[in-house]
């Protein structure tokens, strides 16, 4: 089994501020994390590795300077990390994201299976899997809730709106997976200190491809950014008895008029 | 094929799911009207004559018929095939696809294959002056902003949640219907099993009030408890993603990977309020939540709260609202 995971240094959404003037996020400063899915599908690795032998490389396409952080994502359960750092990454669309992925992937020569998370935290657009598996030419099993894998092909559940789909398909295939698959491990320190030297960072022109070329690929820029954050009442109440504590919410709520009480 | 209309296509509908469909097909009218332009939709597998004459009085000036018996069951890879051809052949400005689950892995897909952008739970579009350039908007950052997007080339792609638009009919409005053959191809992707997961005939994207459970509710059993709750504001109860796709009490979600509500009243409760969960329930007119930590994020979006016992709280808010109610 050889096995690639795509992760992503997301930005932490939860940690987004607004300016409470203009009502826009503000954007600058903002943490960044590994995406959650993104560690369902490392601590997945991990297991079928430890079930069928292989490996597990991870491959991103980040920021300047953010393979440093990838020791983290290693250490869950990679063997090694190859990090596109690159200005431009996060800024173009998703189309320019899977064609660098793709390219990093090819560079790393054969693989049985790539893995994904189902979405990322701050795009959310759950686009790159599908594309990613479009560009590879390979079948795809989106929102994995189960996995396995038998006689060379993969068998995956997939939570739908209507149902649970079970899905194969000959491998190499790609999966994007739910936070319901499993429970990512949380790796030592040590673990961590110790997977610094795995890994690897290159540039654009390390797996042939040059920043004109990946503008061309992204064919949608966001040219407007609007806040919508609408103002709420908070009228929050606390250390009171509950029984007092909902009389006075029912009668802010009557006066408010979000709920009619009965004619008296 | 040969399926150039003579009023350039502005819009092609298609959803696997015949409610996003007419829905859909509603909003690509209302912007073909604006445009001069004509609204399409592509249909696979096989339809009635009865559902095909809907689809002129829901708004297809035109309607694209696959009629394969091997289109019944959704396979993205065949699907994807399908579509590419047809939208090569058809060449229109703005491609529309129902935003369920199997909307949201085929549209991405298919942007590949025709080498487009794309434009995820997109809630707007337009197609702007003499070059009708298209611009999309879309919620981003669950729910900080919206954020509008410019494509630099044609088609442009987008997917749009089911519920977001409601179908529009108008009798007797016809639909031109066009018969199509394309190459299915082949997919190594097998459907082994659907098991079908139980499914609430109320729409709760239309609901007016909703209880939505947390992680706060501990046990299958004390849902009894919300739904009485639910019963007295005449809502319906839903609840976060851990309590459906982790615990299976109920067969979908609230949050942006689930279902996004518009109530006028929304009562959290035990809801401690991820940023994805937050996205699904922020177009409510009003929210009250419930839990019992003070620092819990939802406090921070809500318009009423109860800091307490989830087990205390909710009991004696049956019990108040039933007073005045």
């Amino acid at each position: 089994m050889r096995t690639v995971v795509c992760v992503k240094y997301s930005l932490d959404v939860g940690e987004i501020r607004t300016d409470p003037s203009t009502r826009k996020p503000i954007l600058e400063g903002v943490p960044r994390k590994i995406n959650d899915a993104d560690k369902n599908a490392l601590e997945e690795a991990a297991r079928l590795k430890q079930k069928h032998g292989g490996s597990v490389r991870i491959v991103s396409y980040g920021p300047l300077e953010s393979g440093a952080v990838f020791n983290q994502a290693v250490a869950i359960g990679a063997d090694e990390a190859y990090v596109v750092e690159d200005s431009l990454a996060g800024q173009l669309d998703t189309a320019a994201t899977a064609f660098v992925l793709a390219a990093a992937i090819r560079k790393l020569g054969e693989y049985d299976l790539v893995l994904c998370g189902e979405a990322t935290i701050d795009g959310f657009s759950s686009q790159v899997g599908p594309r990613l598996a479009e560009r590879l030419g390979i079948p795809q099993i989106c929102y994995a809730r189960k996995l396995s894998v038998e006689d060379g092909y993969v068998v995956g559940e997939r939570d739908l709106e209507d149902g649970y789909e079970t899905v194969r398909a000959p491998m190499p295939v790609l999966v994007s997976v739910t936070m319901e698959l499993n429970i990512p491990r949380m790796p030592t320190l040590l673990e961590v200190l110790r997977a610094k030297k795995q890994v690897h960072v290159w540039k654009l022109e390390d797996i042939g491809l040059s920043r004109e070329r990946i503008q061309e690929i992204s064919s949608i820029a966001p040219t407007g950014l609007q806040g919508t954050v609408m103002a709420r009442k908070e009228k929050i109440i606390k250390d009171k008895p509950a029984t007092d504590a909902v009389e006075m919410i029912v009668e802010k709520m009557i006066q408010d008029k979000v709920i009619t009480p009965r004619a008296r | 094929m040969r399926l150039m209309s003579e009023q350039p296509i502005a819009i092609l509908v298609f959803s696997e799911d015949r409610d996003t469909m007419l829905e859909l097909l509603a909003k690509s009218r209302e912007k073909a009207d604006e445009t001069h332009s004509e609204s399409s939709v592509a249909v696979l597998g096989e339809i009635t004559e009865d559902e095909a004459r809907e689809l002129g009085s829901c708004g297809a000036d035109r309607a694209y018929l696959m009629e394969s018996q091997d289109l019944a069951v959704f396979n993205v890879e065949i699907y994807c095939n399908v579509l590419s051809q047809l939208i090569s052949e058809v060449k229109p400005e703005v491609i529309l696809v129902g935003g369920t689950r199997r909307g949201r892995e085929l549209a991405p897909r298919l942007a590949e294959r025709l080498g487009i952008g794309c434009v995820s739970e997109c809630v707007d579009f337009e197609i702007e002056g003499k070059e009708r350039v298209v611009k999309m908007q879309r919620i981003v950052y669950g729910g900080l902003a919206l954020t509008t997007y410019t494509f630099n080339r044609k088609p442009a792609l987008a997917t749009i949640s089911p519920s977001l638009f409601q179908k529009k009919t108008v009798k007797g409005r016809e639909v031109k219907i066009v018969k199509v053959q394309a190459k299915l191809g082949t997919s190594k992707l097998s459907v082994a099993e659907l098991r079908p997961k139980e499914r609430s005939s109320r729409k709760l994207e239309a609901a007016r009030v909703v209880v939505d459970a947390g992680r706060g509710v501990k046990k299958r059993e004390d849902l009894k408890l919300l739904e009485e709750l639910a019963e007295v504001l005449g809502g319906q109860v839903a609840c976060s993603r851990p309590l459906a796709a982790d615990k299976g009490w109920f067969s979908d979600w609230i949050g942006i990977s689930g279902k996004k509500i518009r109530s006028d009243l929304c009562v959290t409760i035990g809801v401690s309020g991820s940023i994805q969960h937050k996205g699904g329930i922020r177009d409510s007119k009003a929210i009250l939540a419930i839990d019992s930590n003070p620092d819990a994020p939802i406090f921070s979006m809500a318009d009423y709260g109860v800091v307490g016992d989830l087990y205390e709280v909710v009991p004696a808010l049956i019990q108040a609202l039933k007073k005045r109610l």
